[in-house]
């Protein structure tokens, strides 16, 4: 078993495709949200949709790590980049998210030494090798990344590394989920949980989705066959008047999360008062900070930091996207003047963003999206 | 980025705490385990990995189940379409 071909079958996909449709009520749409931009680049790169009836419609959600992050902290990030003693590392899918002064990519062309890591432990491996400079990791990512930069953390602390510090941008998903469920712009029938962020936080935290609001949850993996049996196991619940948390992605998600990584988290980071995420505003106790007790490993203790707020540029419309309530292809510039070698808004950056997914994987052609908005 | 990877471990070097040698599709990496500290781990047993670090263990009996599930869905399915085949309504 390799965990991955298995889930990729087309006569599979077939039959499912066949039980989904037979489980639609006559006359009823449906609205399902994909939380997880991995689950939406899943479904565009399969081409998904055309196996789900159309009164199916699938919504993309905020779990998209790059495309959240304001441009107000891009800019924040790059005022660090630019001291000559600082060496940035970043993710790759960092590198052209504009900030309100450019991106990572403008700053390296202007002289700033910004490095791409695949992990947090590659800019630590950095930090070892270049005592004399101070090694910064731009930390983004959901729960699936925190315990990574916790650890990496730990790890430069038990050696006594002193030349390396994060710029803490990790956020947390229950709350910007709950801000969409309270948010009136969208009516959902219920949701297509983060596979990866369960990995970590576990099931329970989403009962209150299950309880509370009324919609059902399926925590899903991210091969085209675990998204078409969630959106079956959602139809089931919602058939047989069910609202519950369901864990499709058992083989790897454990019902109790990974407590090691909690605890890993909890110890070396906290959360912030509040934060702001682009295009849903500033949403309470969202996003975490490093612990007073790692100061000495915190960016935003260690160096100054603007910290101003920068608005969006005014044709880009990355927060409907985010929110779900525009397409990707309904917004006006998607295609002609963002596209992914020159993105307006973030949401056109990471292959894990809506806009990318959309354009890249040629659901809609240019020549289409041109008519469509004609 | 935020994509995690199933591999293979072949390797727990004996010398190096928290430290695991795994197979992606035919590329052997060095993946941190320190996040499934007190799990047994050993060569042949599957982990997703996310940034470099191994961030849970690949439960294959939970995998099978899921598998039969969809075997089962593809039967019936298959079973539907041969009695239709085999059907002669005339009127």
């Amino acid at each position: 078993m390799r965990f991955v071909d298995e889930y990729r079958d087309a006569d599979k996909a077939r039959a499912l495709s066949a039980r989904i449709a037979s489980l639609c009520e006559p006359g009823r749409a449906y609205k399902f949200m994909e939380v997880c931009g991995g689950h939406t680049h899943t479904i565009y790169k399969h081409g998904l949709e055309d196996y789900l009836p159309e009164t199916i419609t699938l919504v993309h959600g905020p779990g998209c790590p790059v495309c959240v992050i304001p441009m107000g902290r891009v800019d924040d990030a790059i005022h660090i980049a630019e001291r000559p003693d600082v060496i940035m590392t970043s993710f790759g899918d960092m590198m052209r998210v504009p900030g309100g002064r450019g991106s990572f990519f403008d700053s390296t062309a202007q002289g700033a030494d910004i490095r791409m890591v695949y992990s947090p432990l590659d800019a630590l491996k950095i930090a070892r090798r270049e005592p004399d400079r101070q090694v910064v990791f731009m930390a983004i990512g959901f729960e699936t990344t925190a315990p990574s930069t916790a650890m990496t953390v730990l790890r430069a602390a038990a050696e006594g590394v002193r030349n390396f510090s994060v710029f803490c941008n990790h956020v947390t998903i229950i709350p910007a989920i709950k801000a969409i469920l309270d948010s009136p712009d969208l009516r959902l029938d219920g949701f297509i949980g983060p596979g990866h962020v369960s990995t970590i936080i576990g099931c329970r935290p989403y009962e209150f989705i299950a309880r509370g609001y009324g919609k059902p949850l399926v925590v899903a993996g991210f091969e085209p066959l675990d998204i078409l049996q969630s959106v079956y196991m959602l139809l089931l619940q919602l058939a047989e008047g069910r609202s519950e948390v369901e864990n499709q992605y058992a083989r790897v998600v454990p019902w109790a999360g990974n407590i090691r990584a909690l605890r890993a988290v909890n110890e070396v980071m906290e959360l912030r008062p509040y934060f702001e995420w682009r295009g849903l505003g500033f949403i309470s106790h969202s996003a975490l900070r490093m612990r007073e007790k790692y100061a000495a490993y915190d960016a935003e203790r260690l160096f100054d930091i603007p910290g101003n707020r920068v608005a969006d540029p005014k044709a880009c419309q990355c927060g409907e996207v985010l929110k779900g309530v525009l397409k990707p292809w309904e917004c006006k510039v998607f295609g002609t003047a963002c596209t992914p070698e020159t993105p307006i808004g973030t949401c056109m950056v990471s292959s894990e963003g809506a806009c990318a997914a959309y354009y890249n994987f040629g659901r809609f052609s240019r020549q289409r999206v041109r008519e469509a908005t004609r | 980025m935020c994509l995690g990877i199933p591999g293979e471990i072949v390797e727990i070097p004996p010398d190096q705490t928290d430290l695991a040698r795994v197979d992606v599709s035919g590329v052997r990496r060095a993946v941190n385990i320190g996040l499934l500290d007190g799990q047994p781990l050993r060569p042949g047993d599957w982990v997703l990995i996310h940034v470099g670090f191994a961030l849970s263990k690949i439960d294959e009996a939970e995998a099978r189940a899921a598998l039969e599930f969809l075997e089962g869905i593809g039967q019936a399915y298959e079973d539907e379409l041969a009695a239709l085949r085999d059907s002669s309504i005339e009127r």
